[in-house]
């Protein structure tokens, strides 16, 4: 059995990923077609390449269908409840940087705090008869955030796109989302609460706590570790 | 784990305890498994997202795999109940455990249910039966009273909104502490807040206003924070006798000499510490030894439950790694909600039998 190890399948998370791993002596590249999902590590024996989709790495991570993956830190922190105890963080890699956080309409002069954020959930619930609502793709860091810091009468809507849009058109009140700049939450009117930065992400090489390695696998990774100097 | 390891014997054990409760007069009732998931989330807001399981019915929306009986049960109560009622029911109830793997996602509740206007009487009749149920099991009884917080809050000598604002969050600990730090001046107005009250006319250069909040409402935030930076901060000596009221840990009589102290320079929560000596004289005409009994000033705010007057628990003392063998507690504000505003008094408890059987096993 050999070590498999994950990579998103394409764009520029998998670009840099090959250019990182590339930097350390070991060659990554899709085999044959552009459009195939199949790879081959070149530089180390006994790892194969796996091309997915960066959101379901994590999963496949916890459940050892994958042994090594590289996959975004706020992704594995949202997709797996108790992240740390299936899986451990290997390397930061240094690239797709984004930062998870809470906006609200720059119109809200009397906004720039969680505490603030709370004090408006409560009056708009009693002016509206409605939660004051977030819409968001990270359900559960946003939740897990806004319950640490007692932030009470929100809810979360799913947004799985153009989330900044979905305020102008009514659909929310506020947004939580990944910027790396802010620019685009600024174009549209809105500011990132002073408190607001849920989790720093970036792409990171994670393993999986399973344990049944064989032999083969826990070999190809300790040469796997020296090499890129873990 | 989704079950129990210990299932037939719990089942076993909440049979006997179903049994003695209708025995006693108490009326057997079900709930459906599926709640609609919005009373829910309304009541509990978007933490219980994170702890009940929800699924979705193309007709019916979001449902719910009912976290606990005492909803569904206060609702068909309030749709014309008995009064006084007695209700008692046993079925399983469904939390998911992202925390701890061990824990069980689907357990058994046996539990009781009890409407009734003579508070302190109901309270003991609720912990008195719940404690009788558990037999002689090695368990420790936890008590507490959030009324009595919920009382210091109302008659500090300060805004209302302030008062609202801290009620809000008694079942959150550190926000209600981070705000009564602020409302004593023992932190500072945050800058940026500080800021926009400096500005003659904060709503002379409004950025355009888009969403459901309207320009009404951010001026009338505004009015409310210009209000509350004007106001006093509430006294340190105030700021003091709610941190003594929730440093409380003493046996029931003592904690009880220590409120009436404190109910000097605290007028406010007379009439509940009346209601707490009340209480213990209805616990011990029912043969509870309350000079034995703990209290804490703080037990019970952390619960996901509505609890807002009497709250009790019992602990394995062996194993701490367990959730509470039994819990209770008042919850008339919950019956308010639920009611549409017309709320009647309400106190219940539940044991999880399949715990019991555990602990049982272990001994």
């Amino acid at each position: 059995m050999t070590l498999k190890l994950g990579v998103p399948s394409k764009g520029r998370l998998m670009d840099k990923t090959f250019e990182w791993f590339a930097a350390r002596g070991v060659t990554l590249r899709k085999s044959g077609d552009e459009r195939e999902y199949a790879g081959a590590v070149e530089g180390i024996a006994g790892v194969d390449l796996v091309l997915l989709s960066a959101g379901e790495i994590p999963r496949d991570l916890a459940a050892g269908r994958i042994h090594l993956g590289v996959t975004g830190s706020d992704l594995v922190r949202e997709k797996l409840a108790g992240w740390d105890s299936r899986l451990r963080e290997l390397a930061r890699l240094g690239f797709g940087g984004a930062d998870l956080v809470i906006a609200v309409p720059q119109a809200w002069i009397d906004v720039d705090t969680l505490d603030d954020l709370d004090a408006v959930a409560a009056a708009f619930r009693a002016a509206h008869g409605q939660r004051l609502r977030i819409a968001t793709k990270y359900h559960r860091l946003v939740r897990d955030f806004l319950r640490q810091h007692g932030v009470a009468d929100y809810q979360l809507v799913d947004s799985q796109g153009a989330t900044e849009g979905t305020i102008r058109n009514e659909t929310a009140e506020a947004i939580a989302d990944i910027t790396s700049t802010g620019e685009t939450l600024r174009a549209n009117g809105l500011k990132i609460l002073s408190d607001g930065l849920i989790h720093s992400s970036q792409a990171t090489l994670f393993r999986g706590r399973r344990r049944g390695w064989t032999e083969d696998q826990r070999e190809a990774f300790t040469a796997l570790e020296a090499k890129l100097d873990l | 784990m989704t079950r129990s390891a210990h299932r037939a014997e719990g089942r076993a054990i909440g049979e006997r305890c179903l049994s003695a409760l209708r025995a006693a007069g108490a009326a057997p009732v079900d709930a459906d498994i599926l709640q609609p998931a919005s009373v829910l989330l309304d009541l509990y807001g978007e933490d219980i997202r994170g702890r009940a399981y929800v699924t979705a019915d193309p007709l019916r929306g979001e449902l719910m795999l009912r976290p606990d009986f005492t909803v569904p049960i206060v609702r068909r109560h309030m749709d014309g109940g008995a009064d006084p009622a007695r209700y008692t029911y046993l079925g399983p109830v469904f939390r998911q455990q992202e925390a701890d793997e061990a824990r069980a996602t689907e357990s058994l509740q046996v539990g009781y249910e009890l409407f009734d206007r003579d508070a302190p009487r109901a309270d003991a009749e609720v912990f008195a039966t719940i404690a009788d149920l558990l037999g002689d099991a090695p368990l420790r009884a936890a008590t507490g009273d959030i009324g009595i917080l919920r009382a210091a809050v109302l008659g500090l000598n300060t805004t209302d909104r302030r008062k609202a604002a801290l009620l809000r969050h008694l079942w959150r600990p550190r926000r209600f502490r981070q705000l009564l730090d602020r409302f004593g001046g023992r932190t500072p107005v945050p800058p940026a807040r500080a800021a926009l009250l400096a500005q003659a006319d904060p709503m002379a250069d409004l950025p355009p206003v888009m969403g459901k909040r309207t320009a009404a409402e951010i001026a009338r935030r505004i009015d409310a924070l210009q209000e509350d930076v004007a106001a006093a901060p509430i006294s340190t000596t105030e700021l003091e006798l709610i941190d003594a009221l929730l440093a409380l840990s003493e046996t029931c009589p003592n904690v009880l000499v220590a409120l009436r102290d404190l109910s000097v320079d605290m007028p406010a929560i007379g009439a509940a510490v009346d209601g707490l000596s009340a209480r213990l004289d209805a616990l011990a005409a029912r043969g509870v030894d309350v000079d034995a009994l703990p209290f804490e000033g703080s037990y019970g705010r952390t619960s996901m439950e509505y609890y807002d007057g009497f709250v009790f628990g019992f602990y394995a003392e062996s194993r701490p790694d367990l959730p509470p063998i039994a819990t209770g507690g008042r919850y008339d504000a919950l019956t308010a909600v639920l009611g549409g505003g017309r709320g009647v008094r309400a106190v219940g408890g539940v044991i999880r039998p399949e715990l019991l059987a555990e602990l049982e096993a272990g001994a």
